[in-house]
This record gives C-alpha cells, structure tokens and sequence, in this order.
C-alpha cells in the first residue's frame, strides 16, 4: 500500500479508541471477513475503501464471475466510436496487489443468511461477517412479449457492458445507406436514465461521421425522459431527421416484438428495424431477490444512513440493486453508496470512528463532438429516507465552450472513477 | 430592522459561507501598506469614488439615489439598507450573511458582477489592487456612521465581520480523518493519486487556497456546477477538514 491510499486512522481512532476496545475477532489471527458480491462501480469501490480504511486489519473478498471488467458508463461512447473497447475494460490487478483484497472469479448464485456463506456455482461456500451486495440488474425479459436471453443474441440489449456491448457495436457497423435502428426503451426504474438517449446520440453520430443514411426510432414506455429538452435540441441541431422519440401516446404501447422479424409491435403501428436494440424493464440482480432482500418493486430496500439491508443487519445492498431513495442507478451513485457502506463496515469491525453519511451523483451525457451535458445532485438521509439537498442540469442553448468543457470533464471523471474503484 | 433581521436568520447554515470567504480572502489578497501620505490618499481616494457618484453618497446626511447611500458600508449586512429596492442577488448574499467588510468589498469592487451574480451595480469593475484598497480606505473615513451595534448584538462567531471570522476559520484545527473520509467525494472526479486528466489535481492544495477555492464555489466567483453541488452542504468545520486532509498530501 502506498502513503496516500492508507488512511491514519492511527492518529486518534487507531491509537486510543481502538487499541483498548478492539474487538477479539479484529485481531490478526482471526480477522473479520467482508465479502463483497459484484465487482462493478459499487463493489469494487466497497472492497477497496473497506481494505485501504481497515489497513489490513479486515479480510475482504470480491467476487464477480468476470475476471476483469468492462464499465457500462462509456460504453455508448464505445458505441459511438469515441473510445475502444479496451479503454473501458479493467483489471483488478491491484485490488489483489496493492490492496491485499482476495479477487474470486466465479458466479455467486446463493446466500445463507443463516451461516453467513456466500453459495458459488462450483458449490464453494465463503463465510462472511458482513456482505457487501453490490450484483446490479438483472433484466426481465418478458417485460417486453417476444423477449428473451436466446433473443438477446439477435437484438442486444447491451445493458450490461461486455459482449452484449461488442455485439451491438458490430451489428451498428454493419447498418448502411436507407436502414434503421429502432430502440425500445426501459420503464422505470432503470440504470442509468439519460443512457438510451446518450446511446441513440451515439448511434447518429456514428451513422454521420460515416455518412450513413440511417435512422434511429425509440420506442418509449415513458411520456418523459431524462434530460430531454437537452436531447431534443441536440438531436435537432446535431442530427436532423434522425432521430425520432415516440413516447406511449404516440405508439400506443408497446406490445411485442420479434427479433427474427425485426419488428416491434405498437399500439396503432408496427415498427421494423434492420437492428432491434430491446432494452426491457429491470430488477435487482437475482441473487438479492433469491436472499429474500427485495420487496414487491423486485429491489432492496436500505437504511438511510447506512445502506444497510432493512431485512438483515449483517448485509449491505449499494448501487442499481438498492432503493436509494432520490438517487439515479448510476455508476457515480454506486461509488458514492460505497464509501458510506465500507465506512459503517468497517466502523463496526474494527471499532473506529465513522461519518455521517453524505451521497452524491453527477451524470455527463455526450450528444456530439464536444457537445456534452451533465445532471447531478447532492443526498442527505433525512427521516429514513434519501433525499435531494441541491440539483443542477445542463441548460439548453449554452456556449458551445461550455458544452466542451464538459465534455472534457467528463473524462477527467472516467479517469478518477475507474481509478477510485480498482486502484 | 436589517439588524435583527441579520442575527436572526444567521442562525441557518447558509450564513456560515461568507465569513470563511473572507477568512480564506484575507491570507491570498496582499496586504496594503499605503505609502502615500494622508491628503494625498484623501485626493487619490475622492478621485476613485467619482466614479461612484452618479449612483452612491457617502458621509454625513448621505441619501439613496440611484443606488443605495454607502454610509456605514464598513461592517453592514448586505441588502439590508431600510428605504432601498436592493436586487434579489442581492439580498439574498445578504440573507446568506455576507457583510461588507475591507475584503469582500475588495473581491466585489474587482467585478461586481461575478461576485455576486445577478446584482443590478453596473460597474465593470475596478482592476487595479492598489485603487481598490485606496478607494475602501477613504470610504471608510468618510464613512460617519459606523454600525458597531452588529458585532454587540450578533453572537462572537458570527458578527465581527472579516477578522473575526478570519482568526476563527484560520485557527480551525481541521479533523483529518474526518477529511479522508469527506475526501471520498472529491476523488470520484480528482484522482487521490495527484494525476490530473481533464480534472485538475487538488493534492497536496495549500490550506488557504483550498479554502479559498470552495468559498469561491460557494458564492458563484467560480461557476463549475458539479463543483457548486459538492461544496453545497459542506459547513466550515468539513471545509477545514478537506483543507487538512488534502493539505497533507503528497501526490504520487
């Protein structure tokens, strides 16, 4: 570990508090265990805070069934030609060694809340003092009639990033003069609400720079969406023609679709696309349901000013899984749900000094060439629940300056966010 | 009564921005050793205010007109004048606890227009350091009516304008640990390693600045809307401790 990553709590919690009432299970012989299910912008974040703040005197263990992994933030960028793959693809290399975390590679199927084991796939058992659940969505595919996981192989949902991302990518390569995409969007709630219409801003800057006669039709199960004054004068100014947004009065609903087709049914018309791109209605991901950890809305809800499970105090649940009040499902809040769940963890496994809790989110889109948008807010528990302080949207009509420095912003924050989660 | 109205809304959270602004103000601004004899800087300093006077009187028996009369400038509230139709922006800095004191009127005197957004003083702004503190100090001689009432009947925190503030914020020990743990925001954006890629470094930031800095978010001098969000409900004691924290840094 380097000077900068370790955190002194030495000076006072260390040196005074801690030393005289360290609990028998911080000392190094048997040391806690955290384990951590999910390695995305939650878990990877809570492993590594939970290890760098404990400064050893905790044992943590991540588990994600990807040896490496590929951020969903930028992947419309990806998409668009702005970034390669590789760009948004890390490794958790030095979360092993740098920060002593144990990396497990393999699906976590199972809790037993009981024992306190995680279940993997291959029937391997890991004990844990506190859990850390951080499994992000899984999508209901028959949210959209005709849907499926087999389908999902001709029309990509590519809503978790990796091959459903390189998929979507090829078949958008392949799109030429007089086609077109048509998108179905997500209802909410769903990760990262400004993403679809970032990623038709991706699919058209693509088509453009190309000049490729092509156009993107979203079919929408919302009247409104995010960022949508801000979308709609970019796709204007940017895009003319093409792109064009249906919500539910237009279509009528949106009732099934056929990938084999390449048609989607509406209400009052049938949509075709030379590429579908179906993105259904989402819940957390199984392995939280399967605990018992969701109520009817199918995620988990949390306390406040922890993100602790309300069903069981030995479990944490941050990011797109959980119920974070006024928070978005976003990279940005999973990472900052993190830090207060890795500090109440290691507060109460090694008796140190904990924070009030404090949340925050901040989510740039691009449009075009340097023209990017952003949102965010600041979140305070306030009684039992997760509440807005201070919000901020990009304005329509700004200085194309402006509009660029976000731009370039926004890779100042890819940068320190992919570095804040796997070091 | 502007004064009542001062001590009682100091009492929210939003009052504390102002008096740390000051604070951090005073360490960065350099201090003004007039070397002028006395008349000279009486002359200097009537010949900068003519160009205030189509719109301010100062001194005795000094009425509005156009904009609100200056007597008693050092040490009044903003927006707080009885008889005068402020802007908005402006009282709302004076709600938020913003007093006119040598330094913020020093930073408003510079442009008024960035420094409290939105106010109707339509004057470009004076450039020069030297003029400017020229100018506040005649101002302040002329200036008959001194509101001492405000630091007697505010608490001691929160009234004698700049310098008490100042001594208490510089003064204020900030709690590391309780920065490392505040920093977790920062460093979703700047990375803690000190690498800087479209989002500037702020390890190893001296106290002052930092300070400075996020007081400068805090009253729009700088306008960076993410940043404005984070330092939204950041009190004095979790500046401080950012201040410490990061102070202590060494990038990588």
């Amino acid at each position: 570990m380097t000077g900068i990553t370790r955190r002194q709590f030495g000076i006072l919690g260390g040196a005074t508090a801690s030393a005289l009432v360290m609990p028998a299970y911080a000392r190094a012989q048997d040391k806690p265990k955290v384990v951590v299910v999910g390695g995305g912008a939650g878990g990877a974040t809570a492993a590594r805070y939970i290890a760098k703040d404990s400064d050893g005197a905790i044992d943590v263990t991540l588990i994600d069934d990807s040896g490496q992994f590929t951020t969903c933030f930028f992947s419309n960028l990806y998409l668009g030609g702005f970034r390669d793959f590789a760009s948004i693809t890390h490794s958790y290399d030095k979360l092993q060694s740098d920060y002593g975390i144990t990396k497990v590679t393999g699906r976590a199927i199972e809790i037993d809340r009981d024992a306190k084991t995680v279940r993997m796939a291959d029937g391997v058992t890991v004990p844990y003092d506190r859990l850390v659940l951080s499994p992000g969505i899984d999508l209901i595919w028959d949210s959209v009639p005709g849907y499926s996981e087999e389908a999902a192989k001709i029309a990509p949902h590519a809503w978790k990033a990796g091959q459903q991302t390189r998929l979507l990518k090829e078949k958008l390569d392949a799109i030429g003069n007089g086609q077109q995409v048509v998108m179905v969007a997500p209802p909410n709630p769903y990760r990262c609400p400004p993403a679809p219409y970032e990623r038709a801003s991706m699919m058209a800057h693509l088509f453009k720079a190309k000049g490729v006669d092509a156009k993107i039709i979203i079919l929408d199960p919302k009247e409104k969406f995010s960022k949508q004054a801000l979308f709609s004068e970019g796709w204007e100014n940017h895009y003319p023609g093409m792109i064009e947004w249906y919500g539910p009065t237009v279509h009528g609903g949106i009732e099934s679709v056929d990938v084999d087709a390449g048609t989607v049914e509406t209400g009052i018309d049938t949509f075709h696309g030379d590429l579908l791109n179906i993105i259904p209605a989402q819940k957390a991901g199984m392995i939280a349901a399967k605990a018992g950890l969701t109520d009817d809305s199918g995620f988990c809800p949390v306390e406040a000013d922890s993100m602790r499970s309300t069903v069981d105090d030995a479990i944490f649940v941050i990011g797109d899984a959980s119920i974070a009040g006024a928070m978005p499902k976003s990279g940005f809040a999973a990472n900052s749900q993190a830090k207060v769940a890795a500090m109440t963890v290691r507060g109460e496994l090694t008796a140190t000094k904990v924070f009030p809790a404090r949340y925050s989110n901040s989510c740039w889109s691009l449009i075009e060439v340097d023209d990017a948008v952003k949102v965010g807010a600041q979140y305070v528990p306030q009684d039992g629940q997760i509440v807005s302080t201070h919000s901020f949207i990009s304005q329509t009509d700004e200085d194309p300056a402006l509009r660029k420095a976000t731009y370039e912003e926004s890779l100042g924050w890819y940068k320190g966010i992919t570095a804040d989660m796997f070091g | 009564m502007p004064l009542m109205g001062w001590n009682k809304k100091h009492s929210g959270t939003g009052s504390r921005a102002w008096p740390v602004l000051a604070a951090g103000l005073v360490t960065c601004l350099p201090i003004s050793s007039p070397t002028l004899a006395a008349d000279d800087a009486d002359t200097a300093g009537e010949r900068l205010f003519s160009q205030c006077t189509t719109c301010h009187e100062i001194g005795e028996g000094a009425r509005h007109k156009i904009g609100p009369h200056l007597d008693g400038i050092i040490g009044r509230l903003a927006g707080s004048m009885d008889g005068f139709r402020y802007s908005m922006a402006m009282r709302e800095a004076g709600e938020s606890g913003l007093v006119w004191d040598r330094d913020t009127l020093d930073t408003y005197l510079q442009k008024p227009s960035d420094f409290i957004t939105g106010n109707r003083m339509s004057f470009r702004g004076m450039s020069d350091q030297r003029d400017r503190a020229t100018l506040i100090e005649w101002m302040s001689t002329m200036s008959l009516n001194v509101p001492g009432s405000l630091v007697e009947e505010g608490d001691a925190k929160a009234s004698g304008p700049a310098r008490g503030f100042a001594d208490i914020v510089l003064a204020m020990e900030g709690d590391a640990d309780y920065g490392a743990y505040l920093a977790g925001e920062c460093v979703t954006c700047h990375q803690a390693s000190g690498h800087a890629d479209g989002i500037p470094s702020i390890v190893g930031l001296p106290r002052a600045y930092f300070i400075t800095a996020l007081f400068e978010y805090k009253t729009n001098i700088r306008t960076n809307e993410v940043m404005k969000l984070r330092v939204a409900n950041l009190e004095n004691e979790e500046i401080a401790a950012l201040a410490a924290y990061f102070s202590g840094l060494e990038p990588q």
